[in-house]
């Protein structure tokens, strides 16, 4: 069963792509927006829009109880909170629950045990999922750090246990770096999830990042829809991902899509979810990483190559019903590529907020724009720098590469500075057009 | 004289540097947030900051005055 409309808790360019499914599923569409938000695409382009609050996150996308009444007053009958924001908050999840809404999104129970990476590493590990070394509980300090380091050895990895988006995230060589970087990441893990809990885990220095989109059916199941790989990032983001995964062969692929089966069934998973792991790159061997409990940013990559609509079987899934695929008989055809197209200078990544003077997005074969704002729209400093996502499919990687190159050519955007050269870059990289690289592609271009 | 400007639009999240306080080449002056990254913004040349121009949760614009140091 079909919700009869859906609240989408988010905005931008995933508050567009999640419209779209609904709308071609005949769900009325209710926006929410902030006062930044008001003249964007996903607030003039929903059956309703509602205002609920002032720009800052914390006021408008993160207040629970504007969200909750927004839904009351339109007569929603779900919500889809998108990525970020809400999205993986088991508390919000049960508020909705609570209210009589569906909740497009995993059991608040799965969200709570994936959410906390120290429970999700040591449940993992229970699971028969390989982990890399590390802490099985929080570190309260930088002596009781310098410990666990000594034990699991370095380098190692320091990390929020509540974050994400890799912030205050770093790797420490030794223990001088560990001391300095465990205070910058509790500061952090404070200020941006609430929660000082760091958790070390051991630093592996030339992997990949390698994802595996799982569906928890309806009926208890668990499919894997294959991987992504992930391994290009600035600041611990992703700014480009693929699927198949250049490094990632068949045998491979097999372990880990039982493994991130093996995960979902863990935790009872319902609905879109994402095992990330990293694959080390000198013995091929993988270790999880972490459990992304909602639709991923870069979903489009394995939906080009399946064929399969994932917001569509998320509204399904939520509302009891079966895929509207063959779960039995997925078969993954050629290659895709996503660039994120980010308002931020193309040499230093440094924010560049602006009012976008000219729009010109690419088409052709084989590619696909997820946008969240057109010509005339103001791109402000509230929230992330993600203006649209360029997905490009081809019949093999040769191919995908080539669509993705002449498309980057063709994406005009004017007013804020855009990375769109430096996709162009790496698109030209011997590094990247090889398919050989990892986590540090990007730090190479940009010593 | 010499004043600091945005070269942004940003949050000022942290003001780390105090008026009348001698700074130094590389001092960090404020903290300033935008697209959820934090951006430093240092001192170019020593000197004493004789006013500072924003407070912690401003929203300030491309070119606005930051700081002024002598």
């Amino acid at each position: 069963m079909l919700p009869e409309s859906v609240l989408i808790a988010n905005r931008g360019e995933i508050a567009r792509r999640i419209a779209r499914t609904a709308r071609r599923l005949g769900i009325r569409v209710i926006a929410v927006y902030s006062e930044a938000d008001a003249g964007l695409p996903f607030v003039a382009e929903a059956d309703e829009a509602i205002l609920i609050g002032p720009a800052p996150p914390a006021l408008s996308y993160l207040n629970a109880g504007a969200i909750l009444a927004a839904a009351s007053r339109t007569g929603a009958a779900a919500i889809h909170p998108g990525y970020g924001f809400l999205a993986e908050h088991a508390e919000f999840a049960q508020q909705v629950i609570d209210a009589g809404l569906t909740w497009i999104g995993p059991p608040p129970d799965a969200i709570a045990r994936m959410g906390d990476k120290i429970s999700a590493r040591n449940l993992m590990a229970a699971a028969g999922v390989p982990v890399a070394p590390g802490s099985t509980e929080p570190v309260p300090d930088a002596d009781a750090a310098a410990e666990v380091a000594a034990r699991i050895g370095y380098p190692v990895m320091i990390k929020a246990a509540a974050g994400g988006g890799g912030i205050g995230m770093s790797a420490a060589a030794d223990v001088a770096a560990l001391r300095t970087g465990f205070e910058t990441a509790r500061t952090r893990a404070e200020r941006f999830f609430g929660s000082p809990a760091i958790l070390l885990e051991r630093f592996i220095a030339h992997a990949r990042h390698v994802e595996v989109q799982i569906l928890g059916l309806a009926d208890g199941r668990v499919v894997a829809l294959g991987e992504r790989d992930c391994s290009a990032q600035r600041r611990h983001q992703k700014v480009a991902e693929e699927t198949p995964s250049p490094g990632v062969g068949a045998e491979l692929r097999e372990r880990m899509l039982t493994a991130a089966i093996r995960a979902g069934l863990a935790v009872g998973y319902r609905g879109a979810g994402t095992v990330e792991c990293l694959v080390e790159e000198s013995t091929g061997e993988f270790v999880f990483l972490e459990m992304n409990t909602r639709l991923q940013v870069e979903h489009p990559v394995t939906e080009m190559v399946t064929g399969i609509d994932l917001v569509e079987q998320q509204l399904l899934i939520a509302g009891g019903a079966d895929c509207s695929f063959d779960v039995g008989s997925v078969s993954p055809h050629g290659h895709a590529l996503e660039l994120r197209v980010y308002a931020e200078d193309p040499v230093r990544f440094l924010p560049s907020p602006g009012v976008i003077t000219g729009w010109h997005e690419p088409a052709g074969a084989g590619v696909r724009v997820d946008a969240g704002y057109a010509a005339g729209n103001t791109v402000t400093p509230h929230y992330d720098p993600l203006l649209a996502k360029l997905i490009v499919h081809g019949a093999d990687r040769d191919q995908a590469l080539e669509r993705a190159r002449a498309a980057v050519g063709c994406f005009q955007v004017t007013g804020p500075k855009t990375n769109l050269p430096f996709h162009a870059e790496l698109l030209d990289s011997p590094d990247f057009a090889s398919g050989d690289y990892d986590t540090a592609v990007v730090s190479r271009l940009r010593p | 004289m010499i004043e600091i400007r945005a070269e942004m639009v940003a949050n000022v999240w942290k003001v780390v540097a105090v008026e009348g306080e001698a700074v130094a080449d590389g001092d960090i002056v404020v903290i300033l947030e935008s697209m959820k990254m934090e951006i430093p913004v240092l001192v170019e040349s020593s000197g004493r900051i004789i006013r500072l121009a924003v407070t912690e949760g401003d929203v300030i614009q491309e070119g606005d005055l930051i700081a002024v140091i002598e």
